[in-house]
This record gives C-alpha cells, sequence and structure tokens, in this order.
C-alpha cells in the first residue's frame, strides 16, 4: 500500500477532462479540466453559480456530463464496487430524509457496504450528534445538518474526501471544528477536495487551488501562489504604539508601507505572519495585526487579470448579485 | 506537502494527537463491496425508521382485518331483510377479503411515497452514492416493500377471514379455506398487494414527486374503470377485462364474473403490466441526472 501510494504521488486522484455539463440550454459546466492530487487539501474556488456543486455532482457520478470523462483513480464513480471506502461526500444541498433519525440515516448508508454499528456511533461521536442521533433529522440546524453531512462523508474511512461548502451554517465553533477536522484528515494522508465561495476559508485550509467562474476553468495553482498574486495589494493593517520603528524595520524587508492615520499601518508585500516576526525580532509590541482580505471578486480581477472573457461575463450577469458574493 | 501515508485502509490510527478519531478500528471482513443483499438490508432499516411508513402500514393492516368482519356483521344482522337477489350475490370470500380495497389505497400511496419520498428529500443522492449503480436501490425498494406487503397482508387477510366465517355462521353462509377459490382467494390478495406494492414503487421511480406518483396511482388504479363505465356496454365489456386494477383482482375474487378474465389470467396481465412500468423505472433511473 505505501508503494502503491508512493506511485498515487504522481497520478491524480479525481481528474476532470474536458468536461461539458449543459441543463438545458444553460451551460453549468464548460470545458472545464483540472486534477485533483492525493494527499493534499485541494479548495475548489468560485462564486455562488460558478458550477462548483455541479463539477462535484459530476464526479460522483449523481449527473453525467454532456462531454468529457470524470475519474476517480481511473475509474468512473459507478464502477467504484465500495463507493464509501473510496470517496466520502457531503453535498451542499441536503440530502437527507427529514423523517429519519440521524442515526437510522447513517446505518442505511452504513449497510450498504456492510459496515457495522459500531463505526456508526463512532462518527456520530466524531462529529458531536451524539444527543440528538435519535432524533429526527427534520428538526436538525443547518449546522447540525453539516455535521451528519461530515459523518456520512467520514462513514467509509475514505481515501478521498469531497465537500461542497462544509463550513456553510457553521457558527464560529463550527468552523474552526471543520477546519481543525479537514487538517487532521489531510494529515492522515487522504485526498481532500473542498469547495467554498469564500477565498478566506480556502486559504486557511487548502494546499492547492482550482478556481473556476461561470463553469469554466480560471485557475489552478497552489494555494502560495494564489496568495503572492492576490496579496500583491492586499494589505495588513497593523496597529502598534511604535508604529514608525516597525515602519522602518518592514521598509527595511522590502514592502511598501502606508501610515493610514497615528499608530496604525497598512503594508504591502508581507504577510501577517511575517509582519509578526519581524516585530517579534525588533522587540515592537504589535496592538493589532489584520489582513486586509481582498473580495472574491477582486480575486477574481487579480487572477483573471484582463480576460476579457471573465469580464463580459461579469458584467452580463450584473442583475445576478449572488455570482459578486464578495468574501467575509 | 509529501507527508503522503499509506491510505488509511484500517490500521490503528498511532498519531499521538488523536483528539479527532477519523479511522475505522478495523473489523475483519468489514471492509467489503456494495452486494444486492447489503441494500436490500439497507432498504429495510430505510423503510421502518420512517415514523409515515409505520403508520400507513398499521393502517393497512387493520383495514385489511377489520373491515372485513365489519361487513360481515353488518350482512347477519340486515341478513332477514336482504332480498334474493343480494342473498344469491352473496358470496363470504369476498365478504372476508373485503378490507383489500381500503389496503390497496394505503399500500399504493406508500409505494410511490418509497422513491418520491427521497427525491423530495434528496436523500436519493445518498442513495446513489452509496450505491451508484443504482439499480440496487430499486430492486431492494420494491423487493422489501413487496415481501413485507405479502407477508402483512397475508396475515390480516387471514385474521379477516377467519373472523368473518365465524360471524357468517349465525346464517349457515360461511366457507373454509379447505374450499379452493377461498384458498386462492386468501393468498391472492396478498399477492395482488405485493404486486401493487413494486407497481406504485415503479410509478413513484418515474414519476419522482409524491403529487403526481399518487395522482397516477389512483388514476390507473381508480379513475379508469370508472371512465370506462361510461362506454358503451360493448366497448366497455372489450376494455374492462384490462384495465390493471381488474386484471389484478381477478385472482382474489369468489366468484368468476362475466367479462373479466380468468383468475390467474388476469393477474398475470397485471404482473406484466407491472414488469413494464418496472422496466421503464428502472431505465430512467440509470439515465436521468439524480
Amino acid at each position: 500500500m505505501v508503494l502503491a501510494a508512493a506511485a498515487a504521488d504522481t497520478d491524480p486522484m479525481i481528474s476532470v477532462e474536458n468536461v461539458t455539463k449543459r441543463y438545458g440550454e444553460k451551460v453549468a459546466v464548460d470545458d472545464l479540466s483540472f486534477e485533483v492530487k492525493p494527499g493534499i487539501v485541494t479548495g475548489f474556488l468560485g462564486p455562488n453559480g460558478a458550477g462548483k456543486s455541479t463539477t462535484m455532482r459530476l464526479i460522483l457520478g449523481l449527473d453525467a456530463p454532456t462531454a468529457g470523462n470524470v475519474t476517480i483513480d481511473e475509474r468512473h464513480y459507478a464502477e467504484l464496487p465500495a463507493p464509501l471506502h473510496e470517496v466520502g461526500a457531503m453535498l451542499e444541498a441536503r440530502a437527507i430524509h427529514t423523517g429519519r433519525s440521524a442515526y437510522n440515516h447513517l446505518l442505511a448508508l452504513a449497510q450498504t457496504h456492510g459496515i457495522g454499528r459500531r463505526r456508526v456511533q463512532e462518527v456520530i461521536e466524531l462529529v458531536g450528534l451524539q444527543d440528538v442521533a435519535r432524533k429526527r433529522v427534520g428538526g436538525f440546524s443547518l449546522g447540525m445538518g453539516q455535521r451528519l453531512g461530515v459523518a456520512a462523508a467520514l462513514l467509509g474511512d475514505p481515501r478521498v474526501l469531497i465537500l461542497d461548502e462544509p463550513a456553510n451554517g457553521l457558527d464560529p465553533e463550527g468552523i474552526l471544528w471543520i477546519r481543525t477536522l479537514l487538517k487532521r484528515l489531510a494529515k492522515d494522508g487522504r485526498t481532500v477536495f473542498l469547495s467554498s465561495h469564500l477565498m478566506a476559508e480556502m486559504a486557511q485550509t487548502a494546499e492547492h487551488l482550482v478556481v473556476i467562474g461561470r463553469g469554466k476553468l480560471i485557475a489552478d495553482t497552489s494555494v502560495e501562489d494564489f496568495v503572492q498574486r492576490a496579496s500583491g495589494s492586499a494589505a495588513v493593517r497593523v496597529v502598534s504604539p511604535q508604529a514608525t520603528a516597525l515602519r522602518d524595520a518592514l521598509a527595511a524587508q522590502d514592502a511598501r508601507v502606508d501610515s493610514v492615520e497615528r499608530g496604525v499601518l497598512e503594508v504591502h508585500g508581507l504577510t501577517g505572519q511575517a509582519i509578526g516576526e519581524i516585530a517579534l525580532a525588533e522587540n515592537i509590541v504589535l496592538a493589532e495585526l489584520t489582513p486586509l482580505q481582498l473580495s472574491l471578486e477582486q480575486a477574481f480581477m487579480r487572477l483573471t487579470g484582463e480576460t476579457v472573457e471573465y469580464h463580459t461575463a461579469t458584467a452580463e450577469s450584473s442583475d445576478d448579485p449572488s455570482s459578486m458574493e464578495v468574501a467575509a | 506537502m509529501s507527508a503522503i501515508k499509506a491510505p488509511p485502509s484500517g490500521a490503528a490510527d498511532n498519531s499521538p494527537s488523536a483528539t479527532i478519531e477519523t479511522t475505522v478500528r478495523p473489523v475483519p471482513g468489514t471492509r467489503g463491496h456494495v452486494t444486492q443483499l447489503r441494500v436490500i438490508r439497507s432498504e429495510w432499516t430505510k423503510l421502518w425508521s420512517l415514523r409515515s411508513t409505520r403508520w400507513t402500514l398499521l393502517v393497512a393492516v387493520l383495514g385489511m382485518a377489520g373491515l372485513g368482519p365489519l361487513i360481515a356483521s353488518i350482512q347477519m344482522n340486515r341478513w332477514n331483510q336482504m332480498g334474493p337477489g343480494d342473498r344469491l350475490h352473496f358470496n363470504p370470500i369476498n365478504t372476508g377479503l373485503g378490507g383489500y380495497h381500503f389496503a390497496q389505497l394505503a399500500i399504493g400511496v406508500l409505494g410511490v411515497l418509497v422513491l418520491t419520498g427521497e427525491y423530495s428529500t434528496g436523500q436519493i443522492r445518498s442513495s446513489f452514492m452509496a450505491v451508484p449503480k443504482r439499480l440496487p436501490v430499486l430492486w431492494a425498494k420494491a423487493g422489501t416493500f413487496a415481501a413485507v406487503t405479502f407477508v402483512l397482508m397475508l396475515i390480516s387477510g387471514l385474521v379477516a377471514f377467519l373472523a368473518s366465517q365465524g360471524i357468517l355462521t349465525q346464517h349457515h353462509v360461511q366457507t373454509t379455506l379447505g374450499h379452493a377459490p377461498a384458498l386462492r382467494a386468501l393468498i391472492g390478495s396478498a399477492l395482488y398487494l405485493a404486486v401493487l406494492a413494486v407497481f406504485c414503487t415503479s410509478l413513484g421511480a418515474i414519476v419522482r414527486n409524491t403529487a403526481g406518483g399518487i395522482a397516477l396511482f389512483a388514476g390507473l388504479l381508480f379513475v379508469l374503470p370508472g371512465l370506462a363505465a361510461i362506454l358503451p356496454t360493448s366497448t366497455q365489456n372489450a376494455i374492462n377485462p384490462y384495465l390493471p386494477s381488474n386484471a389484478g383482482t381477478t385472482i382474489l375474487a369468489g366468484t368468476h364474473e362475466a367479462h373479466t378474465l380468468s383468475a390467474w389470467g388476469g393477474f398475470g396481465l397485471f404482473c406484466g403490466y407491472t414488469a413494464i412500468v418496472l422496466i421503464v423505472a428502472a431505465v430512467l433511473m440509470r439515465r436521468r441526472d439524480a
């Protein structure tokens, strides 16, 4: 298995090749190609309505592509003899009968693969639903629903996890939980493919990014590259009683520093962490260190540059406010 | 970035900070494939874990077991006032198993719901992610529901039959299961309702919408005979025997009526209709997006 894993390092885990999906006249996914590499967290980024959920449904064999090919480990999803052991998925839309209890929902899924009741109990505890496991799912909050979705995805202890907007509807504690969980899963050597329309959320968890807009690929890049490119003008707001000293120290590191007001700096070209480290080295007290996040819209502009296609597409979609949604 | 371990194949997680435990502690032989038997087990759990299923099945059982004896007691109370025509047409088998009229409504509606309930809630996506070949889900749903229907309806039919015959002894018009048509009708009523369960599950899979599925079921089973009844008698006689409900219920009729198919011939035709609907459902389930 170790050898297989080493070999798999070069082979994509999920492969999307020239995939197009049309629903009647509407093109949801347009000649999209990308690969998800094994063993890392790949973020799938795009505004609402960009085709992320459709792409995930195509990967999971729920929808058939109009053209192109989608494979997991070189097989179509439908050809997997034990899909829950290979791929765990949580879709954005609820995929649970509201009349059934969380326990019975998971049990019914487990039984298709001969997974025992003990594992069902395990995943319920893992996501912290033990107190409500026997209650009907219809009464669950959005956050509890998300936790149940994660439990279902983990049921078969899969190598690949596909999660559509897992942080949706979670409170801050829940978001921290999902972030910790995802890092843990990645550390286990699992392939994680994770969608979000929030860039900031993605930067926290993903190593690699696939960015789409209007069904087309915009970027397929490492998070480092993405952050570097996007943070070219993104600033970090720093408040310090020793602003002047900090300013000099940062300028010495080739950062562009603007004084916004007394004691407040906007630093370009350095990450918050780098600024913190510099301040520590110089014994400078920091009162506040806030990355000024780019909106997704701005990030797209930055990434796509003068890609006329996308600009016209944005203009066309001006009646659709959701496509302009920005990061919180 | 390069810390790629072997895919966690159930090996115990030795990581020291196991605050979040995600891996399975291995139980030998559980890392199995999807099999038809396992999907049936899953559908069995799904069937019984919904309150609506349990209530509807209870209603079907009470209807099947209770209505026959109720009708029998009404008939016995009124026996002395009944005219010769009524007495001539009186049939102890039809009386005892009369509850099927009611039970078929409950079974039909529940059959439609077995699949449309999954489509309306999105559950079908979970089901198809676990069983991406999809058809095992259809076979398992139709099969389990039909088997449950058969067993429950056979038992409640037997209760209804025996209780009714007990009541009919008042005027000595009872029959026994030793009488071949009575035994056939009893088993036939359970068979008819079981096949109806498959018929309606398939309708649900085709329509994927609860209201539409129930309308289609009621239309085919209850409205068509009503429409046929307004046609000229000769046309009626040509069409009536082949309507799904008329064909299906020949097997549970106490006596063979004019312009109906034979008991097994009619039931066979109903099975044929069901097979067609089931095949259409299977083809559509494979081809359509979930």
